[in-house]
């Protein structure tokens, strides 16, 4: 088995007196879909957060992509090629689907002032890369259509898309979903579900954190459980849904 | 199609252009020569809201402080092209230092930018009210130094001012005085009118390459979600402070540019209220658009002249005294206009939609 891509080890992170993640570890490989679900407030988003530098873990060690990033801010990580999306959407409202997917070419571009105000030859050429590639990435999601509308403008599941895009468009080895599918109806989720497995086959490793377990049985490869801050139970879809602990987790045991 | 549309543009912009710099000799023949002076002072606000849009407009900063970095250069360019650091160093300069404006003009834009960074630094963490707060202190900060800096080295002649500063010249020829351009007659007024308005072009000039590159995208992330414009990689430390930076440097050229056009400079030119017309002239016109925010400037330092020149005669004439003082009467339209605006148009008078028709005239063309 290769290196994986994303190894957190003995992972930490407290808020106050209160513990939302204990010694987390986990691993993820190069090209597999990773699910990661729990009860809420098992600590599924914090652990997202640490994953993509927007919380600084408490102790344990982070390595991607076989290099250490222990208190690494989120245009670093972003940079390493880790990108995500939202759980609660977050787009820059006030630009347009285009204007928003170049703006998360960011950190594969790298005009400066000068460029700009000289409008050198370098410059020109990558803007004009930065808009055709960020075009067809809005093809790809299957937003064309609506490049030129403002991203507060758009329907949720356009906004949904247009989140995707805008990750895709840094060029990522690790794309993180925060609940991709969260008020998404049947037909909405399945795209959805297409989308994530075309993303795979181009060779991007998807990590997300899902409600939806009949979404999640479907498209992972492996699962991780988190409940309480603390992994319970990690493994293929089928074996982890006839985990006891998982069950007793979501539904409760006897003997509490 | 295209073509039509294209040459049409063209038309206007000649048209425009034209009768920008017909403007001096219009006013001159139907106002008075006093009103081409007060269309340079708003030439020089216009590039002051131009340099704050990029503050605010485009990283979405709330500067309340800014006129401190006019102050900045407008100090800069005092102390350097005046007699009066004789005062200060009477061994080292026994005349002052009289500097050419144009080597001034890149040190103060960079002194100023300098500043804009320091007074950057320290606010990354804090956005909205409490940046506005900072900010404000910042800009009181300057104005209180520049005030009290005359002892115990007279560094800035304190509240007096500093006074016979020399004027710009360009290629030799000083700005103050008439010339005599191709049998026309060309009074100082107009002369410093094309010298403003060249340097307005090339702010303008600035704001718009920098509006459409990869750093103004990053700035508008910044400002809509900051959140998620570090998540995309973006450094918002690094950009931020650009931000700062060059809005600075813009105030701190409009700033040299007061200084050699007024001669004289003093703290009460750079009191909270300017910074606060400043940011009004922004957010009036519209924020992160272009030509709003040079209407809003335009209209905001026109109007108490205005009002100055039309209150008093018609309240005499009707009255036959002065009943309320245009100086309150211009702060209770300014309000209102205010207030009016914020409830009618709340992105400002021209806001930056009318670029998003732009664009999309844009996609169906190719």
């Amino acid at each position: 088995m290769s290196e994986p891509l994303l190894a957190l080890s003995g992972i930490g992170k407290q808020f106050g007196g209160l513990a939302a993640l204990t010694d987390v570890s986990l691993h993820i490989r190069r090209g597999e879909i990773y699910g990661l679900i729990g009860p809420n407030g098992a600590g599924k988003t914090t652990l997202f957060n640490v994953v993509t530098g927007l919380y600084q873990p408490g102790c344990g060690e982070f390595h991607f992509d076989g290099r250490s990033y222990q208190t690494a801010k989120p245009h670093v990580l972003a940079q390493a090629g880790i990108a995500r999306t939202f759980q609660n959407i977050r787009l820059f409202a006030n630009l347009t689907a285009l204007e928003n997917v170049m703006a998360g070419r960011h950190v594969r571009t790298r005009a400066g002032v000068f460029g700009a105000l000289f409008g050198l030859k370098s410059t020109r050429c990558e803007e004009r890369d930065s808009t055709l590639r960020a075009r067809e990435l809005l093809r790809y999601v299957g937003i064309k259509k609506s490049s030129q509308t403002l991203a507060k403008h758009l329907s949720y599941g356009e906004q949904r898309r247009l989140e995707i895009a805008r990750a895709l468009a840094s060029e990522p080895l690790l794309l993180a979903l925060d609940e991709p599918a969260a008020g998404m109806n049947a037909t909405e989720t399945e795209d959805l579900k297409v989308l994530l497995q075309d993303i795979r086959a181009n060779g991007i490793t998807v990590m997300l954190i899902e409600h939806d377990v009949k979404l999640i049985m479907g498209l992972c490869d492996r699962v991780a459980v988190l409940d309480y801050g603390r992994k319970i139970a990690e493994g293929a879809p089928d074996e982890v849904r006839s985990n006891p602990a998982v069950i007793a987790a979501y539904l409760g045991s006897d003997d509490e | 199609m295209k073509k039509l549309k294209f040459s049409k543009q063209h038309v206007l912009f000649s048209v425009l252009f034209v009768s920008v710099m017909l403007l001096p000799f219009a006013t001159d023949a139907l106002l008075g020569r006093g009103w081409v002076r007060i269309v340079d002072f708003a030439m020089l606000y216009i590039m002051l809201a131009l340099g704050l849009n990029i503050v605010v407009g485009y990283a979405g900063l709330l500067d309340l402080g800014y006129i401190a970095f006019f102050a900045v250069g407008a100090y800069c360019y005092a102390l350097t092209g005046s007699p009066h650091l004789a005062l200060a160093f009477p061994l080292l300069f026994p005349d002052g230092l009289h500097l050419s404006f144009w080597i001034v003009l890149p040190l103060a834009a960079l002194l100023a930018g300098g500043f804009g960074a320091l007074l950057g630094a320290p606010t990354l963490r804090l956005r909205g009210d409490y940046l506005a707060i900072v900010t404000l202190g910042f800009g009181e900060i300057i104005r209180i130094f520049m005030n009290n800096l005359n002892a115990p080295i007279n560094l800035t002649n304190g509240p007096q001012g500093i006074s016979r500063i020399d004027p710009v010249s360009v290629a030799g020829v000083a700005l103050n005085t008439t010339q005599q351009v191709f049998g026309i007659e060309l009074p100082s007024v107009h002369l410093y009118f094309y010298l403003f308005l060249s340097f307005t072009a090339l702010v303008v000039f600035v704001s718009r390459r920098l509006e459409k590159s990869r750093i103004g995208r990053a700035w508008m992330a910044i400002r809509e979600d900051e959140i998620a414009a570090s998540a995309m990689g973006i450094n918002t430390r690094n950009l931020k402070l650009l931000a700062f930076a060059m809005g600075a440097a813009f105030g701190g050229v409009s700033g040299t540019l007061f200084a050699g056009f007024q001669g004289f400079v003093s703290p009460e030119s750079f009191s909270l209220m300017e910074s606060v017309m400043v940011l009004c002239m922004v957010v009036l016109g519209g924020m992160g658009n272009i030509y709003g925010v040079i209407l809003g400037g335009l209209l905001l330092a026109l109007l108490p002249e205005v009002l100055r020149h039309s209150v008093v005669p018609l309240q005499q004439a009707l009255f036959g005294r002065i009943v309320i003082d245009p100086e309150s009467l211009r702060m209770l339209l300014f309000g209102t206009a205010l207030i009016a605006v914020m409830l009618y148009r709340p992105a400002g008078l021209w806001p930056s939609g009318v670029r998003r028709r732009e664009l999309e005239s844009d996609e169906v063309a190719p």
